[in-house]
């Protein structure tokens, strides 16, 4: 018999949304179990948070540190936690005389497993918004979240000749994290295009209304007062033969070369989709923040009944925002699965939703500022798009050309998508790429399809699962009666 | 390149993980993921592309990106920033796509 884990609420992913989630609906009575890829609590955001060998707490910051305050609510809530488990398929029960529910196929440490949950709660977070420059798959390259994680989780730095390019929050912030563990960096080449902040200016109020207003501007202020920023950066090459040795960027009109080892790159973050776009979940394009997100109501809730989706993988708001998005997706969640009622999971909710609210305060202001440009994101020439099957921009285009209207067709024509990768870090460059080259809308172009297994999966982990009677009956040839 | 913060040395010097990364022996953190393990012993690369066959390293240490695969005693396309160290692990460039083993 197979062994299966059955419970009423799974959760996928152990960042802000997952933990706050995870931790309300155990201590309202609901058999939680919470599945996470890594293999300790905090997500990225505050990734390694229960064991960071960077214990100096200045370095991080009081807003890493702050994600502490979810853990031990969490470890005392009585939900079950599997870290290192990769959840790969979500299917509708298919057992015969099924309990209501999905199957879940997952992994851990390369055994494939499957259990049974009622109500499933996705918080997969975010990832990098791809950065196609030419040469950012040289060595030496990196997403300054990947910068960040290395520093989290090993202490371990850039050393001499780093440098910084690209927009947006994160940035600043890993540059501020640097200088506050005694690491320089040599510069920061600001793509932010001019003008910016006066199309911002009109989502000021709400900015400056913001908890991360005064932070924000000290943060930005130490960074400036201490790092050389070279502003309005309009392209942007990383150069070298096996790995990088330059960089090379253009602001008005003139173009310069430096000499790095590291080039740390960053222009915002977009919703990790593939679980959810898989599971069915309907998704449309964020025409500010130029990426898919999945359609998200006031709960949680999405078309497909009984799995909700909290956190930034729902939509980009940071995270404050998705601690307090978990904590109302699990009220919800509890709701449907009858623990409260309707008006106690009103009443409940109140405070986080008040949270919520503050919490998303001013991000149309920084969304506006630091929207990452095109020539930034829809690349020309022989720029690397998929990185996995080492597609070109020229390739993607002239495909185009040829008539292939959309992402799936072009997978069957390039390939790109179709690696290891599945599709993250180029599904949102192929989209507007064609729907620049076509003259249309990125929605009318659409996205990769995604499918299960969501993660890569080797034949062996999968055929290690126990069958049951009714599986093996169904792929052996019975006699057939006389 | 890279290296680590001194209050992180500590660690190592107390309580070391070895291994070895291309033959070379290494010393690292206990909890260090492959790729950190990688990254801090100064090799960027971990891996010649499957088209191309052109050098890659490490890019989003997140299990996102798939581009820091390397062999791990012996298996092939084993994601270094997804695995922590073990003492005797063997830690390899993995040459293009992986083979079908019998």
């Amino acid at each position: 018999m197979i062994e299966i884990t059955q419970c009423d609420l799974l959760i996928v992913g152990a960042g802000p949304a997952g933990l706050a989630a995870a931790t309300t609906a155990a201590k309202l009575g609901v058999k939680t179990l919470l599945l996470d890829e890594q293999l300790a609590p905090g997500g990225q955001i505050y990734r390694a948070i229960t064991e960071t060998p960077v214990q100096n707490r200045a370095i991080l910051g009081e807003d890493y540190w702050y994600g502490a305050s979810l853990v031990e609510p969490f470890k005392q809530s009585g939900a079950h936690y599997q870290p290192g488990a990769t959840v790969w398929a979500i299917a509708n029960h298919t057992a015969p005389d099924a309990v209501e529910g999905f199957e879940v196929g997952y992994s851990v440490a390369g055994q494939a497993r499957m259990l049974h949950a009622k109500h499933i709660l996705l918080a997969t977070g975010a990832q990098e918004r791809p950065f196609p420059i030419p040469g950012w798959t040289l060595p030496g390259v990196m997403t300054a979240g990947a910068a960040q994680i290395l520093l989290k989780s090993s202490g371990v730095v850039a050393g001499k000749r780093t440098v910084l390019a690209g927009s947006g929050p994160l940035l600043y912030l890993v540059a501020w994290q640097y200088l506050n563990a005694g690491i320089a960096v040599d510069a920061i080449l600001e793509t932010t295009p001019p003008g910016r902040l006066t199309k911002a200016l009109p989502h000021i109020w709400g900015f400056l209304r913001s908890p991360y207003l005064a932070k924000g501007l000290k943060l930005l202020r130490e960074v400036k007062s201490r790092v050389k920023i070279i502003k309005g950066v309009t392209s942007l090459e990383a150069l070298g033969q096996n790995k990088l040795e330059q960089v090379r960027y253009s602001v008005a009109g003139k173009t310069e070369t430096i000499a790095v080892d590291n080039l740390l790159l960053h222009q915002g973050v977009i919703p990790n989709i593939n679980l959810t776009q898989a599971a069915g979940v309907d998704q449309r394009w964020n025409k500010l923040l130029l990426c898919w997100e999945p359609v998200v109501d006031e709960w949680g809730n999405t078309n497909v009944e009984h799995i909700g989706v909290a956190g930034d993988g729902g939509g980009i708001g940071g995270a404050l925002a998705a601690e307090n998005g978990g904590r109302i997706a699990a009220y919800e969640a509890a709701m449907q699965l009858g623990s409260i009622v309707r008006a106690q999971r009103d009443t409940l909710s109140a405070p986080a939703r008040a949270q919520l609210e503050r919490a998303v305060r001013g991000r149309e202001f920084f969304d506006t500022l630091y929207q990452a440009p095109d020539q930034f994101r829809m690349p020309v020439g022989e720029t690397i798009v998929c990185r996995c099957e080492e597609i070109t921009a020229s390739q993607v285009r002239e495909t185009v050309k040829l008539g292939c209207p959309g992402p799936n067709q072009m997978k069957s024509f390039l390939r790109c998508g179709m690696g290891p990768c599945q599709g993250r870090f180029c599904s949102v460059t192929v989209t507007e790429m064609i729907a620049q080259e076509r003259g249309v809308s990125p929605e009318e172009v659409g996205h990769y399809r995604l499918r299960f297994p969501t993660k890569p999966l080797t034949l062996g982990e999968l055929a290690a699962l126990p069958q049951t009677d009714d599986s093996r009956k169904a792929v052996i040839r019975m006699k057939k009666p006389v | 390149m890279f290296n680590r913060l001194p209050e992180t040395q500590q660690a190592i010097i107390k309580r070391p993980v070895d291994l070895t990364i291309n033959g070379v022996a290494v010393q690292c953190r206990e909890g260090d993921s492959v790729a950190a393990a990688l990254i801090a012993a100064g090799f960027s690369e971990c891996r010649d592309t499957a088209v191309k066959e052109v050098p890659r390293g490490p890019f989003c240490m997140m299990g996102v990106c798939y581009d820091c695969l390397v062999m791990i005693d012996g298996q092939p396309n084993q994601q270094g920033c997804m695995i922590r160290v073990r003492a005797g692990m063997k830690v390899e460039r993995q040459h293009g796509a992986r083979e079908v083993q019998p």
